[in-house]
């Protein structure tokens, strides 16, 4: 709990935000930097499907996904009973894990575009110079295509997360509104409104306006000083 | 730096490629690993598809490809690029922007297998100072020119130690200046290294200037491979552009006497106005067939000097009204005359006929 101009706030949800945040980010930079590559090496007319399929989220309402999500994450499903087949014993939906599961998918264009444009700005003769002097795959990746996609890594990084704190209807989905488990910020906002109680909701949505437009003047003075391509 | 393949080392092999309406059909060839061959013909011609398939860039090539004895390809397995031992320039330079001179130099030297000798501080200081990019190895190669540039890739493809280097048209980036530059130094690491070099040109100047052999390329697949002076002695050589043919001399430089070059060829000199240091033992000189005229003696009042004798040994019709004069020089190279079918009748010019060949002008091949 903290006070703030008289009136308290209870951090929780913050802390929760930051956490389901910092971890879809993370694991979209692990997943999406594979998937981004190979769809930036791409040249057959799949890549149109598999674009359109990834920018999905962009246009597709927040409930549908999240409905969708929660079917397949049914604890009773398929899915879950290939999960316990792996080992995992916990449920997804109404779970923090499950909120981590869907924001990847819900940021998912959100890591993905920015990394793929980035590594299609990459000409191909720089990585065949590479491999001419004795530069693995795996070492080309790393001495070539990450220092010269830093700005491409830092902005998918950067509205992954951002993306991720500002989710709603996905989270409301998939997570529900368990205090503590998965009630994030935007869901706390939603529930101050509803028990009339505007102070808490000025506060918490100030610090969301504020971060957001912090976030984005951030991404479009990357954008502009390096000419980063985002979306 | 050590020379890796005898001199009886060859690559053979048969390289196809399909890439949307373009083909690669090499053919079964053979090509012996010393000196330089080039990659002629067109743009369009397959010449930088065949290299790339030889470097191993292009994953979706098929066929086979033996080098040394050593299988670089064929139907079960492909070596990967890295594995091959080569040093690749390209047309572009291709360096790596975010590193200095000095980080794009070492990045193939500090990947060196254990097996292959460790490249010293003072070789490194050799080889740069040899390219001639020594005082700039702290720059960012984004401020460099398009020679220096150039020069930077060559060094750095030489510090990976390779057997066999190859070029894609490394100078047609260039200006002029920086272009004859550029040959001089690529003729001089030839003749210090002994790599086998693979150049891509469709510039016939600079295969004059740089070819021992030359692989002629049209629409994906070799058409014949031959040495300079076979392609050279063909009439219809694809060599020979709008200035028609063009025939190579090779001579021993010496000392510059009354401001002049001369360049020994078996008791005949050659002179050249060309001042410039040659740090080669031979030289090539470039002769235009249309710079060469023939005399029936020595003609003593003439402001052309170089005056050599000849036997005609073939006589070749050239279009309507012109003939191509094959001559051969005392010591026993071969020089085209092209004149008109007037001066031809004029001269009574016959096979076996004893002439002055009268050059009017001469250039080292550049």
């Amino acid at each position: 709990m903290l006070e703030l101009f008289g009136t308290e706030i209870n951090l929780g949800p913050i802390w929760l935000t930051l956490e389901v945040a910092s971890m879809t980010t993370v694991v979209l930079i692990v997943l999406g930097t594979p998937l981004a590559w190979w769809m930036a090496k791409m040249r057959s007319s799949n890549k149109v499907l598999l674009e359109a399929l990834i920018a999905l989220p962009l246009v597709l309402p927040p409930t549908v996904l999240g409905f969708y999500l929660l079917i397949i994450f049914n604890p009773t499903g398929q899915v879950a009973e290939v999960l316990r087949w792996f080992g995992f014993e916990g449920q997804l939906t109404f779970s923090k894990t499950g909120l981590v599961v869907a924001s990847v998918f819900y940021s998912l264009p959100f890591a993905v575009q920015p990394l793929m444009h980035a590594f299609e700005a990459i000409p191909q003769k720089l990585l065949d110079a590479a491999a001419t002097m004795r530069a693995s795959v795996l070492d080309r990746f790393f001495t070539i295509v990450v220092p010269l996609s830093q700005r491409g890594f830092l902005v998918a990084a950067t509205l992954t997360f951002a993306h991720t704190v500002g989710e709603f209807g996905v989270v409301l989905m998939v997570g529900g509104n368990i205090p503590g488990e998965t009630r994030m910020v935007s869901l706390a906002i939603f529930d101050h409104v509803e028990s009339m109680e505007y102070d808490q909701a000025h506060i918490l949505s100030a610090m969301m306006l504020i971060f957001s437009l912090t976030v984005l003047m951030l991404v479009y003075g990357l954008n502009r000083r390096f000419g980063v391509k985002i979306g | 730096m050590q020379k890796t393949f005898n001199n009886s080392a060859v690559m053979n092999g048969h390289l196809k490629l399909k890439l949307g309406s373009f083909e690669l059909n090499s053919g079964e060839f053979t090509l012996p690993l010393q000196g330089v061959t080039v990659l002629f013909g067109r743009s369009g011609s397959g010449k930088s598809s065949l290299l790339r398939a030889i470097s191993g860039l292009d994953e979706s090539v098929s066929g086979h490809l033996e080098v040394n004895g050593q299988v670089w390809q064929n139907d079960q397995q492909t070596l990967a690029p890295q594995a091959r031992n080569i040093g690749f320039v390209f047309q572009d330079a291709a360096l790596f922007p975010h590193m200095t001179v000095r980080q794009n130099l070492m990045y193939g030297l500090k990947r060196l297998p254990k097996k292959v000798a460790k490249i010293s501080d003072s070789e490194f200081m050799e080889i740069v100072t040899r390219v001639g990019v020594a005082d700039k190895l702290d720059r960012a190669v984004t401020f460099l020119s398009g020679g220096e540039r150039q020069r930077v890739a060559i060094g750095r493809a030489l510090l990976c130690r390779p057997d066999l280097l190859c070029m894609d048209e490394p100078l047609s980036a260039l200006d002029w200046r920086a272009k004859s530059q550029m040959l001089s130094l690529i003729e001089e690491l030839v003749d210090a290294y002994k790599i086998p070099l693979l150049y891509i040109t469709h510039t016939p100047a600079e295969v004059e200037r740089l070819a021992d052999r030359i692989v002629f390329m049209h629409e994906g697949s070799i058409e014949t491979i031959e040495t300079l002076q076979q392609a050279l002695a063909r009439a219809d050589s694809p060599l020979f552009d709008e200035h028609g043919a063009v025939s190579v001399l090779v001579g021993q430089p010496e000392a510059i006497e009354e401001g002049m070059r001369p360049i020994r060829m078996g008791t005949e000199k050659l002179w050249l106005s060309d001042n410039s240091v040659f740090s080669k033992a031979t030289v090539r000189v470039r002769v235009v067939a249309r710079d060469v005229s023939i005399a029936l003696s020595n003609p003593k009042d003439l402001s052309i000097i170089n005056h050599l004798q000849a036997t005609v040994t073939e006589l070749i019709p050239e279009g309507e009204n012109r003939l191509l004069v094959r001559l051969q020089l005392e010591d026993g190279q071969k020089l085209f005359s092209e004149v008109t079918n007037y001066s031809a009748q004029r001269l009574n010019l016959q096979i076996g006929l004893s002439v002055f060949a009268l050059i009017k002008s001469v250039a080292v091949a550049e």
